[in-house]
């Protein structure tokens, strides 16, 4: 977690050349694509007056139902004689017309419902919602139907209805936009200035909720375009002679059986401008709000991918429960993988409690992940290194192998027992299946052993609680939880992730003194990640001090602590405050800070 | 699992059930009230909008007296809902029979298209998105992520057209229109064939909708914390995914399911029409044609409450999957 962070970081400062939301969207290919395709169409129905087309109205009775590529009608004619082709344009520039001024109405009514309502805030803001909320309630068509019902059948009457089914999306994202604006401190300073409500709403909101309002109309209009034709083929918008793609469907629909073409033609055409426009409207969206980016995230791997460019064969000798050579594991970043633990080495022995401690960034979470392949990959790749359970190579072997020793002889504690824990399944359910991967036992047996964890965990009401879920919990309650979870299959080694990190201090003193008691009673050995020394000295054998990737210092509890060799261990040392210090810690930590501060400059 | 069967029926669930059905209220009543008004703005004389121009004198004076319309909007919106709650929905004089007794008739078939439509985009919809999703960036994942952009791009009046050429027309293997056949027909084999055709058109959006929605969830669900814990318990990847992260994903998908029978009801009006389905999307478009009022506010009125229902279904749905919504 924290060395993925601490990627990122990297990837800020080196990507100062930001590519422009233009050079993003081209960069997409769909997009592009939809952006020329709707270009191409949108000049030729803008210049159709100036083409060689024949008049789109002239009938021609002789001239019946020409077929495809006919002279002079290079796409035929329709049942009345007239040229499919100058129909196709000129219905093209009626649809395309009539959809983007919807667009531009429902744009412009919704976002000033939307701009009034999160600027007001209070009752104007909830009376306009819940009326908002109301035409939401319909389904989408049905009140477009309602409204040409009351205006009656036509073009503009259509027009209007999708406007007004369509002001509600506008409104809702904008109002949301607009009410984390509202307060900001800009905002303040302009109405301290004495500006007025409507120049602030103007002047200082509507900049900032504009990229909202286009990416809200790229990928809406498609979708008017479409309804606005739509009720032109149920003979509810357009009406003739006057004719837009859709009616022109509808019209064609009746010869389907004997001349298809007619009705392929306008339905193609709608088709590929929808199409196109939704192409380009998500790549704006994109481009624009990368938050946004549907699917955006690749799927974790079962198992880190392990690609070792090194491989030590040689391992400490002896009753090492855990031993870690030279373990390099890298996030793939833009410009190739970046290292986050570089050559990290430590063993640690049965029974025994190996304090990792480091600042977040440092890859103590990273190297306690790569263990058994736990990193997200991508981007994480164990890179090198060895990894040695019981004198088992386990880098090297088949992902089954690997997932069978998680939760079997190696398992995890992690910080945060309400994000690690799912929400969705009562924890006795989540450790009873814990029990039931390594364990042939029924459910009924794994549900018992489950409720003799919690007792062991000392969880109150544990039969009771068993069917609670996570949420129902508290933080204390929940990361006994995530102990007795670990606890499940009698493992060997426990790696603990910061286990008491998220938890107050109280609650925290009393997991360490759990965590030390079953260690002492079921004679684990104990990989335990911190960043606070204090920790460290209270349960730990041994410790490992990480930075930036790097093990820098190692030995026993008490010699490091004594006589700490590097600055960095000086320094986390003194953050540790010890009763009865008073100022005097805080200007130790300075002078340390002040000191590091020197020397890297 | 099984002990979660008890929480279902438990008191907490009812309590929250009756909740949600108590939340409808309020929302049916403004969805009359902006039919009403809707109805209302009509312009010139409503009797005459209602009976048509042809009405005797007699008819309207009847009419104006029934519903009230000499008096002030508000109580002319209370007689017109006491009507309905006592089954009157006034009578459509075109049809020459009661809205109501049309509507229920219509809105049978509509339930059947619409609801066979549902059922499919969500079985589709949910499979193909954890599909593309656990097979991101393979050849299945393009191939649904292509279909689907052509899904969500289709003018379904014009891929009904489409599949009524091709399936009906050139292989002769369905049925192009109607219900029933008109001769012999009238069984559920003869319903159902006529069915395939229409309910497949109808559900082709809300499949890629689902989908999409299904593989962004499914993906970001992957990458909590809790899925991680899965995998460091030792679950094989398929319980890791399709028990623990379909289950999270689903709780997102859930109401986006209930919105798409919004959009399924919403294009039967199409669909109906286009494959001639005796629904009341098609007696709507009919209705709106020969402004036969009544009937279009009594059909807009009963497809939009049933919209809310549906989505009230997808609300409960929701509070079983996630215990956290139920308070």
């Amino acid at each position: 977690m924290s060395g993925a962070a601490a990627v990122k970081h990297v990837e800020v400062i080196e990507e100062k050349s930001r590519p422009t939301a233009w050079q993003l969207l081209m960069n997409n290919t769909l997009a592009a694509i939809g952006f020329y395709v709707i270009c191409a169409v949108v000049v030729i129905a803008v210049i159709a007056p100036l083409l060689p087309i024949p008049n789109p109205d002239a009938t021609s009775l002789a001239e019946r139902f020409l077929p495809f590529g006919s002279e002079g009608h290079l796409l035929g004619t329709d049942h009345l004689g007239r040229d499919v082709l100058a129909r196709l344009i000129w219905g093209t520039q009626i649809s395309l017309l009539v959809g983007v001024s919807a667009s531009i109405i429902a744009a412009f009514f919704g976002s000033a419902i939307g701009l009034v309502s999160g600027y007001a805030g209070g009752r104007t803001d909830n009376l306009m919602m819940r009326g908002i909320d109301m035409l939401m309630a319909f389904p989408y068509i049905l009140l477009a139907l309602a409204i040409v019902a009351v205006l009656g059948p036509g073009l503009m009457n259509a027009l209007y209805a999708i406007s007004v089914v369509n002001i509600p999306f506008f409104a809702r994202n904008i109002r949301g936009i607009t009410i984390g604006l509202a307060h900001r401190e800009f905002v303040d300073a302009a109405r301290l200035s004495g500006k007025s409500h409507l120049s602030i709403i103007l002047t200082e909101i509507l900049p900032n909720v504009m990229p909202v309002i286009v990416i809200t109309m790229s990928t809406t209009v498609g979708w008017m375009i479409l309804e606005t034709a739509g009720l032109s083929f149920l003979g509810l918008g357009a009406q003739p002679p006057q004719a837009d793609l859709g009616s022109m469907l509808g019209e064609a629909r009746t010869q389907m059986f004997t001349h298809p073409f007619v009705a392929v033609a306008p339905g193609l055409m709608v088709f590929i401008i929808v199409m196109s426009i939704n192409l380009l409207g998500d790549g704006v969206r994109d481009a624009l709000d990368p938050r946004l980016r549907a699917g955006a995230l690749s799927r974790p791997r079962a198992v880190t991918r392990i690609e070792r460019r090194n491989t030590p064969t040689s391992q400490p000798a002896g009753e090492a429960a855990l031993s870690v050579v030279e373990l390099e594991t890298s996030f793939e970043g833009t410009k190739g993988p970046e290292p986050a633990v570089k050559g990290v080495s430590f063993s640690l022995n049965k029974g025994e409690c190996l304090g990792l401690i480091g600042e977040s960034g440092s890859g103590k979470s990273v190297t306690a992940l790569s263990l058994l392949g736990l990193v997200a990959s991508p981007p994480g790749i164990v890179t090198g290194g060895r990894v040695d359970i019981d004198g088992d190579d386990i880098l090297s072997m088949p992902e089954t192998q690997i997932t069978s020793y998680r939760g079997g002889k190696v398992a995890y504690v992690f910080q945060d027992p309400l994000t690690t824990l799912h929400p969705l399944f009562s924890i006795g359910d989540q450790v009873a299946e814990a029990i039931r991967v390594h364990q042939p036992v029924s459910q009924k047996e794994a549900r018992a052993k489950a409720v003799e964890l919690f007792k062991a965990v000392r969880l109150p009401d544990p039969e009771e609680r068993a069917s609670a879920f996570p949420h129902e919990l508290s933080g204390g309650q929940r990361q006994r939880v995530g102990i007795a979870m670990a606890l499940a299959n009698d493992p060997e080694i426990i790696i603990a992730d910061e286990p008491t990190t998220a938890l107050d201090v109280t609650v925290q003193a009393e997991i360490l003194r759990l965590l030390q008691v079953l260690r002492e009673e079921r004679g684990l050995a104990l990989l335990f990640i911190t960043h606070d020394f204090g920790v460290v000295a209270q349960i730990c054998d041994k410790v490992a001090v990480m930075r930036y990737g790097e093990i820098v210092e190692a030995g026993a509890t008490e010699e490091v602590l004594r006589n700490p060799q590097h600055d960095y261990t000086k320094r986390l040392i003194a953050c540790v405050p010890k009763p009865g210090q008073g100022r005097a810690f805080l200007e130790g930590v300075r002078a340390l800070l002040d000191r590091e501060a020197r020397g890297g400059a | 699992m099984f002990g979660s069967l008890t929480r279902i029926i438990g008191p907490d669930m009812l309590a929250y059930i009756l909740r949600r059905l108590i939340a409808a209220i309020p929302v049916l009543i403004g969805l009359s009230i902006i039919v009403f008004l809707i109805m209302a703005l009509i312009p010139g004389d409503p009797a005459t909008a209602i009976l048509g121009a042809f009405a005797t004198p007699e008819n309207v004076a009847r009419i104006n007296q029934q519903l009230g319309l000499d008096k002030p909007l508000w109580d002319q919106y209370f007689i017109w809902v006491t009507n309905m709650l006592q089954g009157d929905f006034g009578r459509s004089y075109i049809l020459n029979r009661p809205v109501l007794d049309e509507i229920l008739e219509r809105f049978s078939a509509t339930l059947i298209l619409a609801g066979t439509s549902l059922v499919v985009c969500s079985i589709l919809g949910l499979l193909a998105g954890i599909v593309s999703a656990v097979r991101q960036f393979t050849w299945v994942d393009r191939v649904v992520t292509f279909f689907v952009l052509i899904g969500i791009s289709m003018p379904s009046f014009f891929l009904g057209l489409l599949m009524i050429i091709v399936f009906a027309v050139q292989w002769r293997l369905l049925p192009p229109s109607g219900m029933f056949a008109v001769y012999g027909g009238g069984d559920l084999p003869d319903l159902i064939r006529h069915l395939i055709l229409p309910a497949a058109t109808l559900s082709v959006v809300a499949t890629g909708v689902i989908a999409r929605l299904t593989r962004a969830a499914m993906l970001e669900v992957l990458r909590q914390d809790y899925v991680r814990t899965a995998r460091a318990k030792g679950l094989d990847e398929r319980t890791v995914i399709y028990k623990h992260a379909f289950k999270a994903a689903l709780v997102s998908v859930v109401p986006v399911i209930g919105i798409q029978a919004g959009f399924v009801l919403g294009g039967a009006v199409y669909i109906e029409t286009v494959f001639q389905w005796p629904g009341i999307g098609a007696m709507l478009v009919k209705a709106i044609s020969t402004r036969d009022i009544l009937l279009v506010q009594g059909g807009v009125l009963v497809v939009a409450a049933a919209y809310v229902f549906f989505n009230l279904i997808a609300d409960v749905a929701q509070a079983l999957l996630d215990p956290r919504l139920k308070t």
